[in-house]
């Protein structure tokens, strides 16, 4: 699932534009990033996420996690796949 | 036309497109998004043309102007590009691999309340959490 502070109605708009699947949730007031420790304050002019990934089991512990230093080099989805892979067959 | 120095007036354009190609295009692709060789690529076919340009220019004020113009587009974006990319404040203190995350509802595209755990429940192995900047 993917997390930002765009509103359910811009994610809405993305998703049907680049045809996503997966769930997008709307944290426009920033609680979870703030609760993550991932806020970028005025990021864009405004309070916003960095970019962060995680890959967490059915017990909500991270079993791999992905902090870019720069926002242009993101992990790849084979990357992640390969990742949520090892999760399916430890 | 004969007086014309395309080559000044053709490089300050291609410094425009380099600068403006990068936002526009090719952060599309990860190829020429990640390390921007291409638009690098056309800043120095600009800055090839504005010397030449200069070089044969009898207005040299107004050629330096204008080659100065095209240069000052080029250092702009590498500042932009080298600095501004990688501005980000710390992830110290988010969670690490073996730590519990918070858990949270929010709301997702339909308006509907969707909690982690909820999501974690439903699924056989577990989610990819992705944390992005918005407003795409």
């Amino acid at each position: 699932m993917a997390i930002s502070v765009d509103t359910p109605e811009e994610s809405r708009d993305l998703s049907a534009k680049a045809g996503y699947t997966f769930t997008i949730l709307s944290d426009s007031d920033t609680t979870t990033i703030r609760a993550y420790r991932l806020l970028h304050k005025g990021g864009a002019g405004h309070d916003i996420a960095r970019p962060a990934e995680f890959l967490v089991d059915r017990n909500g512990i991270v079993r791999w996690e992905n902090f870019t230093e720069d926002i242009r080099v993101r992990p790849r989805p084979e990357q992640m796949l390969k990742e949520a892979r090892k999760l399916q067959n430890p | 036309m004969k007086n014309l120095n395309w080559r000044l007036w053709v490089g300050l354009l291609l410094s425009v497109v380099a600068f403006i190609s990068y936002f526009n295009f090719f952060a599309r692709f990860p190829v020429t998004r990640d390390i921007p060789w291409l638009n690098v690529l056309l800043f120095f076919a600009a800055m090839v043309l504005l010397i030449q340009g200069f070089r044969s220019a009898r207005r040299r004020v107004m050629a330096g102007i204008v080659g100065a113009i095209g240069a000052g587009i080029f250092v702009f974006f590498i500042a932009v590009i080298i600095l501004g990319a990688t501005v980000l404040p710390s992830a110290a203190s988010a969670p690490r691999v073996g730590q519990r995350v918070p858990d949270f509802t929010l709301l997702d595209t339909h308006r509907n309340p969707t909690s982690l755990q909820q999501i974690l429940s439903s699924t056989p192995h577990g989610a990819l959490l992705i944390f992005y900047r918005g407003y795409w």
